[in-house]
């Protein structure tokens, strides 16, 4: 029998159905990735199990019995917890303390701590976690945080864990230290059910893949071992898709955008070392890191969003220099590394994002300062079509679009104005594979046209793919510079995580 | 899948205002609360109000001419918000404009009205805007903060003010606190005889058109909305976030202050200590049921126009306290902060509605 039973769930939203009719059921004691690009609606149709949302129809039966939940304590009491992307933990809290939160043991207001203390130590122990119930969430690594996660879910009892996207955030051994305590907790009885767009992953540690598209079920029980990775895109995205095959650089030029001593203090610490590289015209070249390793300062201080304690800045040797604006109107476009809280404006519409960043220009705005909307409209429907934004209309808000979509309208407003240089922040971060493939493809075209394009991204696929070049930054610092290929995956993972004071300290003593 | 195109933005306003639409029924409704506590049937009482607002043109330019000073600081409050900033200084600012007006009105002599009245209109608005400009100022050098900042400078303004109204500006033979009457060149025309209502209708409307159109038309309007959905975004765009964000609530300082002049150069014709009854705190109200838009403060402004009006008027003959269209103001605002609220009052609505049909038609399943 069923674990949980699905059926029909239909979900309707203001304009759009979200979810068509989708079945959907799970096992006990299973591994199901729960597969689909961003905006096939996976999280949506969670939701409605978890409680967050409800659904427009349909039935959802748990051990035979049928649920309504107005809200997510209900799931939870229930025995369904959800592992949410982005962590809910309070950082100047100890571990145990973040675990209890909101099931404290004791009574009359007081905090039975010891007992929490032995009830967690007790979970590490038997899930072999490996982390210290004492220390402080602050000084974890982003892998430790989402193990308390886990724990969290796991002292209120769950049986079925929801997680949503848990490997987005997390290194290639990270990644592998998760899976062993997946494969523990389903050796213990729990069921899994993972969303995920990531078809490696999927394929490591599923029993079964469910896959979604546009809302709905394409298949619902795939078995990993059985199909490859490209079977599952195909699944996933409809068609074919190419992410994989390297296109490299053929025409090189001259160095193109210079940079040189970049060094960023930020409040007493070292943030940005001694960094210097050279960018030549139709060249890619990647900074592949762990977040939190500088790329942040770093692409602050280029783009003239923070002010860098030393840097000098060439683009075709003119020196570069001063605001935001004027790197813009330079020559080097920027790409940001969050497109929701810093490269749009999700309240405006389309059309009034395709002009961001560049609507002072005479083309926009009449004398007076007047815009003129309709080369406005005229211009953001061109970007809509050339650089297939999939969107009702260009004056639809830009919050009624998928993350892709979203990604979309940066790409095109910054690649239209073909840049000399352009700096561009995990581009694909959180977005479908179809999106992917295309923003890729825009990438390589405007580097075939002569750009010098600076790649920072946490995805290594992504950047081992993409770049001719190769640089990797730990704390502030570049450990690394090589070709594709030179290094293999477990080599940069390392150097990542700062492998290479390690392997100096063994070849020093 | 999507439902045929439908232009999710103006959906968005529409919800808006269908927001606001709701707020001022709840507000009406919980005010009939308070009116059944005065000892008077509240629906008596709405009709009464609503009925003599426009009863006679007197009566309807008493209506509009309360509204007048509410639609200044009702768009004062708006503009502001659109740059996130919180301007509850639009009565100190309110004050500093109706002082100058009343200084330039009242010892400027012998102008033609034509180059008098814009001239005592722009020395309000400047009296205002700086009024505001100083408090943006600090915000944007020390990063103070915008609320505490203007509710201590009305205070200090109000305070000045009353201080000159009771002192070297206080006309011989006065027995309270106010200047000299101003020059006739100086006073608003009426817009009809021997009511209160004057052009100021017209140049707070002008006002409001402008700025709609500054918002929605031009590359200032942009950059003050990217700036105040999304700073960072503004910065990455490089918008100068802080220039825009200080000419804005210059701006909204600057209309506050027209509206103090509208009070002494159409209304009172001097200034008087205390003129203002709260309209720079009504017009926060005005403005969220307005979503904060110049232009629908208007018609915002208009409809609590119609309940001070009616009340004024009611309060001659019966003992139903002014204070009932306070209470449903503060109601406004709140119900206008939390849509949430809204949505779940209407959604049990919705759900007892379904109830009951369904029970009536004995019809198990909940449609929707």
């Amino acid at each position: 029998m069923n674990l949980i039973n699905m059926e029909k769930i239909v979900k309707v939203y203001p304009g759009t159905v979200a979810l068509d009719k989708v079945d959907f059921h799970v096992k006990e004691g299973e591994i199901v990735s729960l597969l689909g690009e961003n905006g096939a609606r996976k999280s949506t149709l969670m939701k409605i199990l978890y409680g967050m949302t409800s659904a427009t129809s349909g039935k959802v039966y748990y051990k035979g019995e049928e649920l309504n939940f107005k809200r997510p304590i209900d799931a939870i009491k229930k025995g369904i917890c959800m592992v949410h992307q982005h962590f809910m933990l309070v950082d100047a809290f100890t571990v145990t303390e973040n675990i209890i939160v909101g099931s404290e043991p004791g009574s009359k207001g007081f905090v039975d701590i010891k007992d929490a203390q032995r009830k967690v130590e007790k979970l590490i122990e038997d899930f072999n976690f490996n982390i210290d119930p004492h220390s402080k969430v602050a000084d974890l690594s982003v892998g430790e945080q989402q193990r308390v996660e886990i724990l969290k879910v796991l002292y209120r009892e769950a049986d079925v864990i929801i997680l949503d996207e848990p490997t987005a955030v997390l290194t290639p051994q990270e990644v592998k230290d998760l899976f062993k305590i997946l494969s523990k907790l389903r050796e213990q009885g729990k069921t899994i059910i993972i969303i995920t767009h990531k078809l490696k992953e999927t394929k490591a540690i599923a029993d079964r893949v469910v896959i979604l598209r546009d809302g709905k079920l394409i298949e619902d029980n795939v078995k990993p071992e059985n199909v490859s990775t490209n079977d599952l895109s195909k699944m996933m995205v409809g068609r074919e898709v190419d992410l994989r095959n390297r296109h490299p650089a053929k025409n090189i030029g001259k160095v193109s955008l210079s940079v040189k001593n970049l060094n960023i203090v930020e409040d007493g610490k070292t943030k940005i070392k001694d960094v210097s590289f050279n960018i030549h015209s139709g060249e890619i070249l990647g900074i592949a890191g762990v977040e939190g390793n500088g790329q942040t300062q770093l692409i602050e201080a280029l783009t003239g969003l923070r002010k860098p304690d030393t840097l000098e800045m060439t683009l075709n040797g003119k020196k570069i220099e001063g605001s935001p604006t004027e790197i813009l109107e330079a020559g080097i476009a920027h790409v940001p590394e969050d497109r929701l809280s810093m490269g749009l404006v999700k309240e405006m519409s389309v059309m009034n994002n395709m002009i961001l960043g560049y609507h002072r220009h005479e083309e926009f705005c009449k004398k007076y300062g007047i815009l003129n909307r309709n080369h406005i409209y005229n211009y953001a429907d061109d970007l809509r079509e050339k650089f297939s934004v999939k969107t009702p209309s260009v004056d639809s808000a830009v919050n009624s679009l998928s993350g892709g979509n979203q990604q979309k309208i940066i790409i095109a407003r910054t690649f239209n104005r073909d840049p000399e240089a352009i700096i561009i922040a995990h581009p694909t971060r959180g977005v479908d594979v179809g999106a992917i493939e295309y923003i890729h493809q825009q990438m390589l075209e405007l580097r075939d046209k002569g750009a010098a394009i600076l790649l920072v991204s946490a995805d290594l696929d992504e950047v081992r793919t993409l770049s001719d070049r190769l640089l990797v930054i730990y704390e502030g610092e570049i450990v690394s510079e090589s070709l594709p290929g030179e290094l293999d995956e477990i080599e940069m993972g390392l150097l990542m995580t700062g492998g290479h004071s390690m392997i100096e300290e063994s070849e020093t003593s | 899948m999507k439902i045929k195109g439908k232009s999710l933005k103006s959906l968005d306003m529409k919800n808006a205002f269908i927001n606001s639409l709701y707020a001022l029924v709840f507000s009406l409704l919980l005010g009939m609360v308070f009116i059944s506590i005065t000892g008077y049937s509240p629906l008596d009482t709405y009709r009464a109000i609503f009925v003599s607002s426009f009863s006679s043109t007197k009566n309807f330019a008493l209506t509009l001419s309360q509204a007048t000073p509410l639609m200044f600081t009702g768009i004062a409050f708006a503009l502001a918000y659109r740059v996130k900033m919180i301007n509850t200084g639009a009565e100190g600012q309110m004050y500093a404009g109706a002082i100058t007006a009343a200084l330039v009105g009242a010892y400027i002599t012998n102008l033609p009205g034509i180059i008098h009245i814009p001239l005592a209109l722009l020395v309000a608005a400047a009296a205002g805007g700086f009024t505001a400009g100083i408090v943006g100022y600090a915000k944007l050098k020390t990063g103070a903060n915008e609320i505490i900042m203007t509710l201590m400078l009305n205070n200090v303004v109000i305070f000045i003010t009353g201080y000159l109204a009771n002192g070297p500006l206080k006309p011989e033979g006065s027995g309270v606190g106010q200047t000299e009457r101003i020059q006739e060149s100086a006073k608003l025309m009426k817009l009809i005889p021997q009511t209160q209502l004057t052009i100021a209708l017209l140049i707070v409307i002008a006002v409001a058109i402008i700025l709609q159109y500054m918002l929605d038309r031009t590359v200032f309007g942009y950059e003050m909305k990217v700036t105040g959905f999304n700073l960072r975004a503004a910065q990455v765009a490089g918008i100068k976030v802080s220039k825009a964000s200080l000419i804005t609530f210059t701006i909204s300082g600057a209309v506050a202050g027209l509206g103090g002049a509208a009070m002494v150069l159409g209304v009172n014709y001097r200034f008087i200590e205390g003129f203002s009854s709260g309209y720079g705190f009504a017009g926060i109200s005005i403005a969220a049921l307005a979503a904060y838009s110049p232009l629908a403060v208007i018609p915002a402004a208009f409809l609590i126009g119609i309940l001070r009006a009616g009340t004024i008027t009611l309060s001659r003959t019966t003992a139903i306290p002014i204070e009932v269209v306070d209470v449903i103001q503060v109601l406004i605002i709140i119900f206008v902060a939390a849509p949430s609220m809204i949505r779940a009052i209407t959604g049990n609505f919705k759900k007892l509605v379904t109830k009951f049909t369904s029970n009536n038609e004995k019809s198990g399943g909940i449609e929707q």
